[in-house]
Order: C-alpha cells, then sequence, then structure tokens
C-alpha cells in the first residue's frame, strides 16, 4: 500500500526538510519500519526505548485517530494520509 | 529571567519561546522557576499588598519582566456551602467560584490572561486558540481589551451563547464540522504553519500556569491553609495538575504548612476517558467520542490525561462521572441550595462530590473544596423544558390573591373593607 505521511514542523529536519514522505506499508508497524530506513534518525522521536509509539505522539489516519480504528491493527488502504501530531500537554507528574 | 522552559522528560532547556514541545524527545515543556529568586517576593506579606486579583500572585507566574496587567482575572469567591453540605451529607464543603472570574465567567480567563501577555512579549498579532467554548469567551475578550486580532476555532455544534459570546468581542470564529478533539488536531497542525499565537498550542506551557492561580487562591482564602480534598472538573485535564502544583509551590517557599491533599476529578459519563482510566487502574487513557451536553468538558483525548491519572491515583484521590440527567439536577441543586448558577461542568462536579460522599471516599468533616469552572448564562439550553413559564396575572391585588389560591394552596385574602371619611 502507498500512503503518505505527514511530517510536523519539529521533526522535518529529520526528514532532510520534507514535510510530505510517501511510503509502503501494511500497518502501523511497517510504516514506522519504513520511515526508519529512509530516515534513521527520526526512530527514536516516534518510539520509546521498548519500541512502543510515544506516549505524546498522535497517528491520524485521514483525519481519524488511528486508535478508533485498530490502532495497530489497522489495515492501510491505498492512498491513506497520515498525520503525526504531537499531543500539546502542559502538566507535570 | 526567573523561570524557562524545560522538558519534562528530557529534562533539556529551552529557555522562554512560543513553544510546547521538545524536538528531542516529543515531550512536553513546562515551566521552571528559579525558586530561591522567587521567595522573597513571594510571602504571605507581599501577597496581601497586591491587587484583589491573580496578579498578586505574579511572582509565580511566566510573564515578561514589568509586564503591566490588563484584566482584572482570578480573585474569585470561595464560598462556604452549608446548605449543598447538607444536602450532600457533608459538613465543611466550600466553592470556589470562578462563575464569576472576570472577563468572560470562566476559569479560563486565568490561562488566557498569562498566555496573552506573552503573546505581546513574543510579537504575534494575531491571538488564536480551538475551544470548546469558554475559551474561545475567553481569548475573544481578552484579545479586543489587548488589541490583538483573534481567529477562534470551535467545533460547529457549540452552545449559542458561547459562540456569541465569542462573536460579540469581534473576534474572527470559524466553526468546524467536527468533535473538540478534531479542532484542537486542525490548530497543531495550523499552528505550525502560521505565525499565530495559539495559546493552547505554542503558548501552552504559559498559559496552563496561570490555572495555578486557583490553587494559590483556595489555599489563601482558607487561611494559608490547605484542603484535605479538591474536587475538579476534567476536560485537557491541566486544572487538576496545576492546582497541585500551586500547593506544592506553596509548600515549598513556606506559605503553608505541608500536608497531603486529595484531588478528584469529575466527568460526564459521555465523556469520561480519564475517569475510566482511574477506575480501570490503567495509566494511560483510550480516547472516547464524546456524547454528553457538557460540551466544555467534552475532550475524548485529554492531552494532560496521563498526568491527571497520576496526580489523581497518587495522592490516594479518586475520579466520577455522571450522566446529563444528574447533571442537570445538580446545576439546579447547587442553584437552588447556594444561589451558585453553573454550567454544566459545574453540574459535574457537584454529581461527582455527591458519589464520592455516598461512596466515603471523601468523609463528611474534611475540608472540600469543589472547583466551579463556568457560569450557567451560557448553558442555559441545558435546562430545556425544566422550568414552565405560567400564564401572567393582570397587575391586581385580588387577582394575586386568586393566583396563590390556585398554584400554592393558600387562602386568598380580601382587601380590608374600606371605612367612610
Amino acid at each position: 500500500m502507498t500512503i503518505t505521511v505527514q511530517i510536523p514542523t519539529a521533526l522535518r529536519r529529520l526528514t532532510a526538510g520534507n514535510a510530505r514522505v510517501t511510503c509502503s506499508a501494511a500497518n502501523l508497524g511497517e510504516l514506522f519500519t519504513a520511515l526508519d530506513q529512509q530516515f534513521p534518525d527520526l526512530k527514536s522521536h516516534l518510539r520509546d526505548e521498548s519500541g512502543e509509539i510515544r506516549r505524546f505522539l498522535n497517528v491520524y489516519v485521514n483525519e481519524e485517530d488511528i486508535r478508533f480504528l485498530g490502532g495497530k491493527t489497522y489495515a492501510f488502504q491505498d492512498g491513506d494520509e497520515v498525520l503525526l501530531v504531537p499531543s500539546i500537554a502542559g502538566g507535570r507528574e | 529571567m526567573t523561570y524557562e522552559l524545560r522538558c519534562r522528560e528530557c529534562g533539556k532547556s529551552w529557555g522562554n519561546q512560543p513553544r510546547s514541545i521538545c524536538d528531542d524527545c516529543f515531550s512536553p515543556l513546562e515551566v521552571f522557576y528559579d525558586y530561591d529568586a522567587v521567595r522573597s517576593s513571594f510571602t504571605r506579606e507581599r501577597i496581601a499588598q497586591g491587587p484583589a486579583s491573580m496578579w498578586r500572585y505574579s511572582a509565580l507566574l511566566p510573564l515578561p519582566q514589568d509586564y503591566r496587567p490588563t484584566v482584572p482575572a482570578g480573585f474569585t469567591p470561595l464560598l462556604e456551602a452549608p446548605r449543598l453540605a447538607q444536602k450532600l451529607g457533608a459538613q465543611r464543603l466550600y466553592l470556589k467560584n470562578d462563575a464569576v472570574c472576570q472577563p468572560s465567567l470562566s476559569f479560563k480567563d486565568r490561562v488566557v490572561a498569562v498566555a496573552l501577555s506573552q503573546a505581546r512579549n513574543f510579537g504575534f498579532e494575531t491571538v488564536s486558540c480551538s475551544s470548546t467554548g469558554n475559551l474561545a469567551n475567553s481569548v475573544a475578550a481578552q484579545a479586543a481589551r489587548n488589541g490583538f486580532k483573534a481567529v477562534i476555532f470551535i467545533p460547529a455544534d457549540l452552545e449559542p451563547a458561547k459562540i456569541l459570546g465569542t462573536q460579540v468581542f469581534g473576534a474572527k470564529l470559524v466553526r468546524i464540522s467536527g468533535s473538540y478533539d478534531q479542532v484542537n488536531r486542525l490548530c497543531s497542525q495550523i499552528a505550525d504553519e502560521r505565525h499565530w499565537g495559539f495559546v493552547n498550542v505554542n503558548l501552552r506551557p504559559y498559559y496552563a500556569e496561570g490555572s495555578k492561580t486557583v490553587g494559590f487562591e483556595i489555599a489563601e482564602q482558607l487561611g494559608w491553609r490547605l484542603p484535605d480534598n479538591v474536587v475538579c472538573p476534567m476536560a485537557g485535564g491541566s486544572l487538576i495538575i496545576k492546582i497541585k502544583k500551586a500547593f506544592e509551590e506553596l509548600i515549598h517557599l513556606g506559605l503553608v504548612e505541608a500536608k497531603p491533599v486529595k484531588y478528584f476529578g469529575a466527568q460526564a459519563t459521555g465523556c469520561s476517558p480519564i475517569s475510566t482510566a482511574v477506575k480501570a487502574g490503567n495509566v494511560d487513557i483510550e480516547p472516547q467520542k464524546p456524547t454528553t451536553i457538557a460540551r466544555s468538558l467534552a475532550i475524548g483525548n485529554p492531552a494532560d490525561g496521563h498526568y491527571a491519572i497520576k496526580v489523581i491515583t497518587e495522592s490516594g484521590g479518586w475520579s466520577e462521572d455522571v450522566s446529563d440527567p444528574e447533571l442537570v439536577e445538580c446545576i439546579q441543586l447547587l442553584a437552588e441550595s447556594e444561589g451558585v448558577f453553573t454550567e454544566t461542568a459545574g453540574g459535574v462536579t457537584v454529581g461527582a462530590a455527591r458519589k464520592l460522599y455516598d461512596q466515603g471516599r471523601i468523609s463528611p468533616d474534611e475540608t472540600t473544596v469543589l472547583c466551579i469552572t463556568g457560569n450557567g448564562l451560557k448553558t442555559t439550553d441545558a435546562l430545556a423544558g425544566k422550568y414552565e413559564l405560567e400564564a401572567p396575572i393582570a397587575p391586581k391585588f385580588a387577582e394575586f390573591e386568586k393566583y396563590m389560591e390556585r398554584t400554592l394552596d393558600v387562602p386568598a385574602k380580601d382587601l380590608p373593607e374600606p371605612v367612610g371619611a
């Protein structure tokens, strides 16, 4: 499946300035692997030490939160637009 | 400067700039203070000499140097609530009444006041926000007061009073066909591309600090002591965290004695991601699609949810949620028992408090403060059909007496017989 990923400004320095990137991936895990291969510096920003998606990173597919679509089990459709959006929290523990 | 932004997770310093995320680890930024530099100017005596507004706590707010406030936000009444207490089975119950906060009648006036001080400092001409209503009103009002252009993003179907209460200040109101969470996500994208001061996106670390003044005021108004319990409505989850930060700062700087405070959250059942997580013992929220008339709390993916859960559970508190009929009943209960007319979020808070007393999670003899964060005149549609308008009566004494007999079963009185002159 060919999908397009929108990269937020904060991460574009890690994608050679690219704001939109196309990938071939069947699901979220494959998408991250594809991004890792294209942009090795991006990995630690998207996933934590245990390989899980970072707590403050929200992933949207065609404007819908991927958690409503099945999260990691969601099967990408050809032409899906993926958005990576940081969650704007302001708290402290 | 006595404060700066630092990453909560990796600790990297970001100085002072319009930014809410650490580029290194993607985690939220937080305002950190040099408490030793602030210590001498943040004393009970100095605060008592300050204005009757949130600006009496300026030393622990992230304001530009020599900032001159333009709105008298905060320092709202802390009311004893004996009649409500009786109905809830409580004894020492207080209401922190931000239904009368200046200038737009919700606690959001506090956070916006701080955010706009920095918006000016950072050179923004346009300020903006995503909002469930109260924030829209506050940004619009304070933008007018400070000469900013305002562009406000809201879910299209907000309460009419909150829409009008934004437009009246001359703000550009952009209605989005979608939920607040969708509006918020869109604003993150827009903030990425436009040089606007989004109070709850790129100005968020500063903005969120304004909520601390609720905590400072509760402590000062209780005679410089902390309550045993705070019950707080939760939308994004920021207020409850910042009340805790305020209490900790007061302890750290010696203004109050240290004591354990329990934090209790209140949500509407139709949008209860934080409450659901607390009850299930989870540390993260599962996002929800809101279905509640408590529009100001209808955030299904609360940004501070994770931290709010931690604050609540680590304090030994709890979180409850109430149905739409319950919250409406509780708006009426609060109004009838204490003369405070709150919006739907306040009904949620009172309803949650009632459950917490019923469950024995809050003891009647403990000092408990309910945070009432918004004004009932903005959500009158929630009370539609609750009261009937009676037919008018003629302006005649006899008519009124007939009315008394008819409606209250009080025997009618006749006018005294005339005496001849």
